[in-house]
């Protein structure tokens, strides 16, 4: 019982982490608290749907999965237009306000109303109703000590361990990652280094937008599609990314497996109806215990 | 005629209490620079208090203290005043972004207790039955009596809240608002302030709910979602942060745009479309919001945030008379 709830909070952390990495590069490298990130989530998952259903679905099933192979093309269209709507949201929103000099706290309250407006948006286009890529039923893997496993959430699992490690190479082995990197540490000492921030920052959204659309898509594909699937990650994601440090990647990696894990081994001693508040009780542990989180240096 | 009169009156009677929560925002936000992302949770907390301590016997969860009115507003306030200040004592020192993330997570928390809670607050069904003040006249005598009191609470609440950010304490909180540093450095405890800012601020929004609740007879769980600290901002935020004028006209202006959207969507859009109705009205809300930060920052009546900062108008005196005035 135990077991089946941690590997089940593992496949629900690696798609936090995805989500975690987005909020915690954004608040290293934009400097405010985004509340629209996790609405990039909702654009992406809804993003492949479209494709899928534009496709009339995802194809003949490949064996032991429920979806075809189509739905990687669908993800790979996704990708590249969530990454997209996270350029073109910048533009429209936070640039202009950058470029006055607003205040952080300006900024956070931008970032509300664009959440507001995205996801209603979604809602209005795709309506309320609960959406799946593929309805086709799968058999359940049994492991040993009686854990059941769906074909599906194997996959899931290994996608997002590819995207971490081709964030880790592009973080570490190209010139972006590095004025990522730099500017994260030091805007004002980057920019003398003839590392222009406005670039950094057009970089950290595309990366971003498409963790966003990955995570989107594998939370789609394992649970459902909702309109408000992203608002509701929101606080599990920003407990994450908090709980690692801000600004490290391993840190929202083990941050989302843990809040993952805690929130299924929740249900052990509360009602399955509180376990949405498990997330924030780790993140206001997290702000007496230790502010800086795990990973974080304090500031 | 009689139709547009009671509708009128409805309007008026909710954005003066929208009106309410809103000066109370202002006082946290406009005045002392705190983000609370959680308004909504403050004015549930009112809005519950008043019904659980006005609503007659219901097998279905606490009720029958049937306590008067007015006790039960003064009651209300007071039950927001202790939630406030514990939420306060363990929010307080946070950083900004940090204290967003706290009280969001803090009405998100109430919200999900609302609706699990049921031998307290009713739970996803709410609590029916809320006695409404002189409901025993004709309807529409009731709403203009309701708007009276609804209204002057609004009055009142601005009295006290200009009295009070005119007086030394008020001055503080935007000393502490501007430069926190400075502030401490002249002896002031920035965290006692800022506590007692928050505090007088929440009681307000309790306030509001429990004229809400009287008002509507009817609490529930869906009334209060995310959406209503968005509202509360986006009046804000319009009327212009840092003036009680600004809160009032804000409100005012956006329960306008609010309720005349939501009558365009049933009278124009097809049924098929009407039940996402709310989504255009969200859309529109938070387009309004952003246009508003980037195009008009101090809001329609708001002071400057930084009162040293050159707008263009002050650059423009700068460069004819050649000083700053």
């Amino acid at each position: 019982m135990i077991a089946q709830l941690i590997v089940d909070g593992i496949m629900t952390g690696a798609i936090l982490s995805l989500g975690a990495i987005g909020i915690t590069l954004g608040l290293a490298i934009l400097r405010f608290a985004n509340f629209a990130y996790a609405e990039l989530l909702t654009v992406g998952a809804y993003a492949t749907l479209a494709v899928v259903l534009a496709m009339g679905g995802t194809g003949v099933p490949i064996d032991p999965f429920s979806f075809g192979a189509y739905i990687g093309l669908a993800l790979l269209v996704s990708l590249a237009a969530t990454g997209l709507a996270a350029l073109v949201g910048d533009a429209l929103v936070f640039a202009p306000l950058r470029r006055r000099s607003a205040g952080p706290l300006v900024l956070i309250f931008a970032s509300f109303g664009l959440a507001l407006v995205v996801r209603n948006l979604v809602l209005l286009i795709f309506g309320p109703q609960p959406e799946y890529y593929s309805r086709e039923l799968q058999m359940a893997i049994l492991l040993p000590g009686d854990i059941r496993l769906m074909p599906d959430q194997v996959v899931v699992l290994a996608a997002a361990v590819l995207a971490l490690g081709a964030l880790w190479w592009v973080l570490n082995h190209t010139r972006h990652g590095l004025a990522m990197r730099a500017v994260a540490e030091n805007p004002g000492l980057a920019q003398t280094c003839a590392i222009s921030p406005k670039a950094a920052i057009r970089v950290t959204w595309l990366i971003t937008g498409v963790l966003g659309a990955l995570g989107g898509t594998l939370f789609g594909l394992t649970v459902q599609l909702r309109p408000e699937m992203g608002a509701n990650l929101l606080l599990p994601l920003f407990t994450a990314a908090v709980l690692g440090g801000v600004g490290s990647i391993p840190g929202a990696v083990i941050g989302g497996l843990f809040v993952g894990i805690a929130e299924n081994l929740s249900t052990l001693v509360l009602p399955t109806a509180y376990k949405a508040i498990v997330p924030f009780l780790i993140m206001l542990a997290c702000f007496f215990i230790r502010p800086q989180g795990l990973f974080g240096q304090s500031r | 005629m009689t139709g547009l009169l009671s509708y009128f009156i409805f309007f008026a009677t909710i954005a003066s209490i929208f009106a309410i929560a809103t000066l109370g925002l202002n006082l946290q936000w406009g005045q002392c620079g705190q983000f609370n992302a959680g308004v909504v949770g403050f004015i549930a907390v009112g809005a519950y208090t008043q019904a659980i301590l006005t609503v007659p016997a219901n097998p279905e969860f606490v009720s029958g203290i049937q306590l008067p009115f007015p006790l039960a507003l003064i009651a209300s306030m007071a039950a927001t005043v202790v939630i406030a200040t514990v939420i306060g004592l363990a929010t307080i020192r946070l950083r900004t972004d940090y204290l967003a993330l706290a009280t969001f997570g803090i009405a998100a928390t109430i919200q999900l207790l609302l609706m699990n809670l049921d031998p307290v607050t009713g739970g996803g069904r709410g609590m029916p039955g809320v006695p409404r003040p002189f409901a025993f006249l004709p309807p529409l005598s009731f709403a203009a009596i309701y708007l009276a009191m609804a209204g002057g609470a609004m009055i009142l609440s601005y009295v006290a809240l200009e009295r009070l950010v005119r007086s030394p304490w008020g001055r503080v909180l935007r000393a502490i608002r501007d430069d926190e540093t400075a502030a401490a450095s002249l002896g002031k405890s920035v965290e006692a302030f800022r506590l007692t800012a928050f505090v007088i601020g929440a009681a307000f929004m309790g306030l509001a709910g429990a004229l809400y609740a009287s008002f509507i007879g009817y609490v529930s769980p869906f009334d209060f979602l995310p959406i209503m600290t968005f509202q509360v901002w986006a009046m804000l935020i319009v009327g212009g942060s840092g003036s009680n004028r600004g809160a009032i006209v804000g409100a005012f202006l956006v329960w306008a745009l609010w309720s005349l959207s939501g009558v365009a969507v049933v009278s124009f859009l097809p049924t098929r479309l009407q039940t996402q109705g709310g989504a255009i009205q969200a859309i529109m809300i938070g387009t309004l919001l952003i246009g508003t930060l980037i195009l008009r920052p101090n809001g329609l009546i708001g002071s400057d945030a930084r009162p040293g900062a050159l707008t263009r108008r002050k650059l423009r005196s700068l460069k004819q008379n050649g000083r700053r005035t």
